[in-house]
């Protein structure tokens, strides 16, 4: 950067910097706020129910994202077919969706009769536990699919190419060679599913309701404790969310994938 | 022997129309043409990793035009080598033998043998990521070549290399040539290469093949 070119860097970063300071105050915000009142009520059973129930769910999610991201990213970035390109836009709706319109959806859809039928006959699922997950899984795994095909579009198909010269199948070109080369994009895509999950509200409340020590994960127990007036818990709550929210972000700094990351807010 | 016959491969507005050429077995066949004028589909399409409109290819004396790339008994080296980041120099050369039944000590010696060869001893317990170009080319060889393919196709393999790795690279490919009697179709667009390498000079121009003897080919290429 020569002399002449920092009144233009220093533009820059005002202009962007006050998004950063906004960032920092909202975080600051809540540890000011924070009290040993609203400590205290962070320790009751229903809050570590939350907590426990939002780590399982989140993780359960992202796991099932992360299973369908890999093969439809590959399959999206790497073949031709009629309908691609509507698959595609089909693939960015619950990314574009309000989530609690995902909520509703997902509300009605079970209310359908083969909904009702496989309610029961297979497995209840509206207001139950297992709701949660789905709610997490519909909005997340959009996220996660995002994540893999920008991560195989990123990769060469010489290295499959050679693996199939040297006597691969196809599928074992997959496992033996793409798989191992896209193990930074998996990661990422199980993480931003993860961290999706993690702070899913909208569809969560509508799909799942917010029973406490049923289907309370803690995105719903800042709203519960707000709305029966305890702020002080609600603050804790959200404060240990921006922990967990962070302690995600520096894992992936350090295991490298956040060039993915990054293109998935780029068209 | 490597023997194409009637190749046709159109895509979008490109096309090789009815490219015929033979590579006598043990021979080392240079294919020469312009950025774009279809070597690598040539390539590509003896490899079996693009579909043919019409046409024929004979390998070993085998038709294999229907059979997958893994069943035509050759070794491919791309351009960008393609080298496995995940695995070691050392699990990149055993990774075509352990995949056709080979034993562990039946690896370990092809490995071993393969190593001296390309002059990559020192090199076997390194991941790709840090080798220089000329060593990448080494290591990509050695894969191409470790389950002793009847046949080895290199595409442009010494572009990208200085001048001094590019002569040593030469006397390589002739000492492998030596070495392991493969037949060898090589693509290049620097003339240099097919006069110290080929026997059979291909010239790929307007979608079609000329043959050249090397010594013709400052004429033929004009």
């Amino acid at each position: 950067m020569t002399r002449e070119d920092r009144p233009f860097y220093w533009a820059l970063g005002i202009l962007g910097g006050g998004y950063v300071v906004l960032i920092l105050l909202l975080v600051l915000a809540n540890v000011f706020k924070l009290n040993l009142s609203g400590i205290r009520g962070f320790n009751s059973p229903e809050i570590w129910y939350a907590v426990w129930f939002s780590l399982v769910t989140s993780t359960l999610s992202a796991m099932l994202a992360t299973m369908v991201a890999v093969p439809l990213g590959y399959v999206m970035a790497r073949t031709s077919f009629p309908g691609k390109r509507l698959i595609d836009a089909v693939l960015d709706i619950p990314i574009v969706l309000p989530p609690l319109v995902i909520g509703l959806s997902l509300l009605i859809l079970f209310q359908t009769w083969p909904g009702r039928l496989f309610q029961r006959h297979v497995l209840d699922v509206t207001y139950q536990p297992i709701s949660v997950v789905i709610a997490q899984f519909a909005v997340a795994a959009a996220f996660a699919v995002r994540a893999m095909k920008i991560t195989f579009d990123q990769m060469t198909p010489r290295s499959e190419q050679v693996a199939l010269t040297l006597g691969c199948t196809r599928a074992q070109a997959f496992l033996r060679v793409v798989l191992p080369e896209a193990r930074r994009g998996v990661l990422a895509a199980f993480a931003i599913a993860w961290a999706r999950s993690f702070g899913e509200f909208g569809p969560v409340l509508v799909f799942s309701g917010s029973t406490r020590l049923k289907t309370e994960v803690l995105s719903t127990t800042v709203f519960l404790e707000l709305s029966i007036g305890r702020l002080d818990a609600a603050v804790a709550v959200s404060l240990f969310m921006v922990l967990i929210a962070l302690a995600v972000l520096l894992v992936l700094r350090f295991l490298g994938p956040a060039d993915v990351m990054g293109k998935m807010v780029r068209p | 022997m490597i023997s194409l016959e009637w190749l046709t491969v159109r895509s979008g507005p490109f096309e090789l129309k009815q490219v015929s050429f033979d590579i006598p077995e043990g021979g080392y066949g240079v294919l020469m043409g312009k950025t774009g004028s279809g070597k690598t589909t040539i390539l590509e399409a003896i490899a079996g990793l693009r579909d043919l409109d019409e046409g024929t290819i004979r390998l070993a004396g085998q038709d294999v035009t229907r059979r997958a790339p893994g069943e035509r008994g050759l070794g491919y080296v791309p351009q960008d080598r393609a080298l496995f980041q995940t695995m070691t120099v050392r699990e990149n050369l055993a990774f075509a033998p352990s995949l056709r039944g080979w034993t562990r000590d039946e690896t370990d010696a092809r490995v071993a043998e393969l190593s001296v060869l390309l002059g990559i001893q020192s090199l076997l317990d390194r991941m790709p990521a840090g080798l220089s170009g000329g060593e990448a080319q080494r290591v990509a060889l050695g894969r191409a070549l470790a389950a002793r393919p009847k046949i080895l196709l290199l595409d442009e393999p010494l572009s990208a290399l200085d001048d001094e790795t590019w002569e040593g690279m030469i006397d390589l490919l002739g000492e492998v040539r030596r070495a392991t009697r493969v037949t060898t179709l090589h693509v290049t667009h620097r003339r240099e290469e097919a006069r110290k390498l080929a026997d059979r000079v291909l010239i790929l121009a307007d979608g079609a093949v000329r043959a050249a003897a090397p010594e013709d080919l400052r004429e033929q290429t004009k």
